[in-house]
């Protein structure tokens, strides 16, 4: 096998989206990982599809010198549910937005979910619809002034984390697009899980949404005010790497090792391969400021899953019937012959 | 009283119960029966939307026709020689179906007072207040004959009562000269294996319902429809929704690619996707999607990783796919959508069948986006059209509208099993060599048909991006006003030199003269029963059926052009002729159209057509 570079999935065509984007950086981490899951898992280049929707992160696929689908609105979870069903063999990276994904294609999101049907999921989250020019979308804060809501939205958004994880979501993880590197891990955990791995890239919107994530992607501040997951890592976080989480009655807790008698062995450790889903859906639900926004894989556990599934009966019941092929078909059942 | 064995040419017989009294069983078994028996047959299931709708009420009411005939039968039939009403609302709502010298057989334990008054009669003589008393009526205590024949097989009441469609049947073979040695099998086939005590309780009250219309003095003489003299070979039995099903497997047999099946649930068409899940031995997957729209995505998802992909739906159904289907156009991706038509708009009337979504399939979309149309003549017809379907749309790198209806999704007849020798090899444009530059050209065309090569993710070297958005031969986006305006034009070329590849139109009858009928889809049958009965009695008129709609068979401007008149009959107001007019303003076109959610009747063809002649 041919080792491959992040060059071997840059396609020749000029990458159109403003310039500051975040969409930019998970591009490019993107390109860094399909390198590394090749080499791990022995994958060549010709095994790559990347499916998307519509919006601005939807152009991805033009932008990876991969096979690519550039499908209809909200739809691309459905036509890359199709790929992998069709043929298993293929590797699906499926790009998405948060209106994309969560508005219009929700019922696609959550069922491709429910199904853990093998594919993996790039949700861009920046809170807002920017190629039709900025308005309101699913995740949009409450109060959200947009040019669909001058007077502040009225509508709860949805935590895609918490949304995942309630239609049985076995993979979660969620980042900023700054975090190349972080960015670059998670994709490459993504690839190796077996199953629907949901990925939240927390994107900036330079012209329409300009900072929405600024709270947490400050570079002054983003240690205070996140959390970087790790499987069997204590939940530490802080520039002093001095806070952690703790359990506190039926919720979590944030407090100071030092403090109040609280040592590190009183932090929990993250276990992202827990199958009750209680911590995890309390960790993907902080938000700041009462708690640090976690980042990192929150949930990658094992479970069957879809593609196999459909793959292992068609071999099962080829085993078990006496129907080969179409004239057998034609011929089976009830018959009679007119002499 | 002497009883006679009269023979007749052929019988149309209609079972109307409560939707829970089992007559579209009892209707199959006597069609079965017929069949192996060696009567020509034709069915029409005529139920309603409500799985079980108020006991005893009109819109609950359930009804099977089959026709037999000893010479060939292409129509269920217009109007019944025996009427089985097993109570008021079922004789309400089919009396009108009576023949003047009918046979009505009504339950009439079932029509006490309350019975009558839930059907909505206002007398006690349904009869007389229908105006069918002059009809051979035979009243008889069904269900208490049940209950008395079953008393001793250790089955509860409601079991029991269960078995009175099978008393009824047992009467109708009386009378029909119908052993019943067949439905012993069937009964011995069907349950031996789970239910084995039901078998002989059910044989017992066949032969106690038999025996009873042997010994009743109301029955005078009973019919006998000898077998008709098809062609030599073995048959079976098939449904229009069971024949597309093994048709699309025939031909991802003939392709040698794996069928790929999307769809979410929806009457009429449902049959498709059942039958399909069951023949994973032939490699078929399923996917019951999570909504029409997923049915079509997951499909076209599906086909550009090189699957024979499909989709079936009916009305409501293709509307929700509208924007998907433009996809595939624009991807130029393999596909087959069935829209196995339904009485609209909305939801309409779900269990009625209807021509009216051929404006839908051939404009409902947005932009200028063809799509070739086909359409199912027969039940056992939807097998070679959906098989036609599936080869255009993978030769020629398409989706395709196969048009069935609701009439043949659920009405069957025998079929002389063909054999896949007989069918032609499915050759799908692969792509297999790259160009000197090295780089695949998606939309590059064959100069001749204006197809594209196919590539399958998978093969290296063919990386490409496929999409919604209009791109030129190369495959890069591109919004040149002449670049979207040559792709426009080619594939709607594309789309219309499919007309090469397909049968010319067949004229039946004379090749000129003063009136042509033509017709598209499931009204074949009526249309060629009423155009014979027609020249049968001397009158010059010929018949044209389109089994191809987009593009139309080459030869019908010449066709067309042979004739003073041409009388388009569908079962719509009337969108095949408006097509045909767009496309041949010379010719005089007349319309026949019936939106009652009923098939056409023979008689009322043929009264349509003598006043055009």
């Amino acid at each position: 096998m041919s080792t491959l570079s992040f060059k071997d999935f840059k396609s020749d065509q000029e990458v159109r989206w403003c310039p500051g984007c975040g969409d930019h950086a998970v591009l490019a981490a993107l390109q860094r990982a399909l390198p590394q899951v090749s080499q791990a898992l022995g994958y060549e280049k010709e095994r790559y599809v990347v499916v998307s929707g519509i919006g601005c992160s939807s152009r991805l696929p033009y932008y990876m010198d991969t096979f690519g689908f550039h499908s209809i609105h909200g739809r691309a979870t459905a036509v890359s549910t199709g790929i992998k069903v069709a043929n298993p063999n293929l590797t699906v990276w499926q790009v998405c937005g948060d209106g994309d994904a969560l508005a219009i294609g929700g019922n696609h999101f959550i069922h491709a979910i429910r199904r853990n049907i093998d594919i993996n999921i790039l949700l861009f989250n920046n809170q807002i619809y920017g190629l039709t020019k900025g308005q309101y979308s699913p995740t949009s804060k409450f109060g959200a002034i947009t040019k669909t809501s001058p007077y502040g939205t009225v509508e709860h958004p949805f935590n895609p984390g918490s949304l995942v994880l309630g239609a049985k979501g076995t993979f979660f993880a969620r980042s900023l697009d700054v975090e190349l590197k972080l960015n670059e891990e998670i994709m490459k955990a993504a690839a190796l899980h077996d199953g629907t791995s949901v990925m939240e890239m927390l994107t900036n919107c330079v012209i329409f949404n300009d900072g929405a994530h600024k709270d947490i992607s400050d570079p002054a501040t983003r240690a205070d005010r996140t959390i970087v997951l790790r499987h069997g890592e204590k939940m530490i976080f802080g520039r002093n790497r001095d806070k952690g989480l703790v359990l506190d009655g039926l919720g979590l807790k944030v407090v100071t090792i030092g403090e109040n008698g609280v040592t590190e062995d009183d932090i929990l450790t993250h276990d992202a391969h827990c199958r009750s889903v209680g911590v995890h859906m309390m960790l993907a639900e902080m938000k700041y400021p009462d708690f640090p926004v976690a980042l990192g894989i929150i949930r990658d556990v094992k479970d069957v899953t879809y593609d196999d599934g459909v793959r292992d009966q068609v071999k099962d019941v080829m085993l078990k019937s006496k129907i080969h092929s179409v004239d057998d078909l034609l011929n089976s059942g009830s018959t009679w012959e007119v002499e | 009283m002497q009883h006679k064995v009269i023979d007749l040419n052929d019988v149309v017989i209609r079972f109307a119960g409560d939707s829970g009294d089992g007559m579209q069983l009892t209707g199959s078994l006597f069609a079965d029966m017929s069949a192996i028996y060696g009567n020509s047959l034709a069915t029409f299931p005529d139920y309603p939307a409500e799985i079980r709708a108020p006991h005893g009420t009109v819109s609950g009411v359930s009804g099977f026709q089959v026709h037999i005939g000893s010479e060939h039968v292409s129509t269920p039939g217009d109007l019944c020689d025996l009427l089985v009403a097993m109570n008021p609302a079922a004789l309400y709502s089919n009396a009108k179906w009576c023949k003047r010298n009918a046979m009505i057989l009504v339950d009439s334990d079932a029509f006490d007072e309350a019975g009558l008054r839930r059907a909505g009669f206002k007398t006690d003589n349904p009869f007389v207040e229908l105006g069918v008393e002059d009809r051979t009526l035979v009243v008889a205590p069904i269900t208490t004959l049940t209950e008395e024949s079953l008393k001793d097989s250790g089955m509860d009441t409601k079991a029991i009562r269960k078995c009175k469609n099978m008393f009824t049947l047992g009467m109708a073979c009386y009378i029909y000269d119908r052993p019943l040695d067949y439905l012993y099998e069937y009964l011995e086939r069907k349950f031996s294996k789970k239910h084995p005590e039901v078998i002989e309780p059910n044989k017992k009250v066949l032969r106690d319902g038999f025996n009873y219309a042997a010994n009743l003095q109301m029955i005078a003489d009973t019919y006998h429809v000898a077998p008709a003299k098809p062609k030599k070979g073995k048959y079976r039995n098939i449904s229009g929704n069971q024949a597309t099903a093994w048709g699309l497997l025939a031909a991802s047999e003939k392709s040698g690619l794996p069928l790929f099946c999307g769809s979410y649930p929806i009457t009429p068409a449902t049959g498709i996707l059942e039958e399909l899940a069951i023949h994973k031995s032939l490699g078929a997957k399923t996917l019951q999607a999570e909504d029409e729209i997923a049915g079509i995505c997951t499909a076209i998802g599906a086909s550009y990783a090189g699957n024979l992909a499909v989709t079936t739906t009916s009305g409501p159904g293709l509307s929700l796919k509208s924007e998907a289907l433009g996809l595939a156009v624009m991807a130029e991706l393999p596909l087959v959508v069935v829209d196995v038509q339904r009485a609209g708009p909305s939801t309409g009337m779900p269990t009625k069948t209807e021509q009216t979504d051929l404006d839908q399939a051939l404009y409902g979309r947005n932009g200028e986006c063809p799509i070739p149309i086909v359409a199912a003549h027969s039940p056992s017809n939807c097998f070679d059209a959906a098989f036609n379907a599936a080869k255009i749309a993978m030769e020629h790198m398409t989706p395709v509208l196969l048009l069935s209806e609701g009439f043949l999704g659920n009405g069957s007849e025998p079929w002389l099993i063909p054999s896949m020798k007989d069918y032609p090899a499915i050759n799908p444009p692969f792509a297999t060599n790259l160009p000197e530059d090295g780089k695949f050209k998606p939309f590059a065309r064959d100069p001749e048909t204006l197809v594209r090569k196919w590539a399958i993710p998978g093969q290296k070297g063919f990386e490409h991006r496929v999409g919604g958005l209009e791109k030129n031969h190369d495959g890069v986006l591109s919004t040149d006003p002449a670049n979207h305006a040559l792709m426009v034009a080619e594939r709607e070329a594309k789309v219309q030199k499919i007309a090469d590849f397909i049968p010319t139109l067949e004229v039946d009858g004379p090749a000129k003269g003063k009136l042509l009928v033509v017709g598209w889809g499931g009204t074949y049958g009526h249309i060629l029963s009423a155009v014979h009965e027609l020249r049968e009695a001397g009158t010059d008129v010929s018949f044209a059926h389109f089994d191809y709609i987009c593009p139309v068979p080459r030869n019908t401007a010449e066709v067309f052009g042979n004739f003073e008149k041409i009388l388009v009959c569908e079962l719509n107001s009337g969108q095949f002729a408006n097509y045909l007019r767009g496309l041949y303003p010379d010719s005089d076109f007349r319309k026949f159209n019936k939106v009652q959610g009923q098939p056409f009747l023979v008689s009322e063809l043929v009264e349509a057509i003598k006043e055009e002649l």
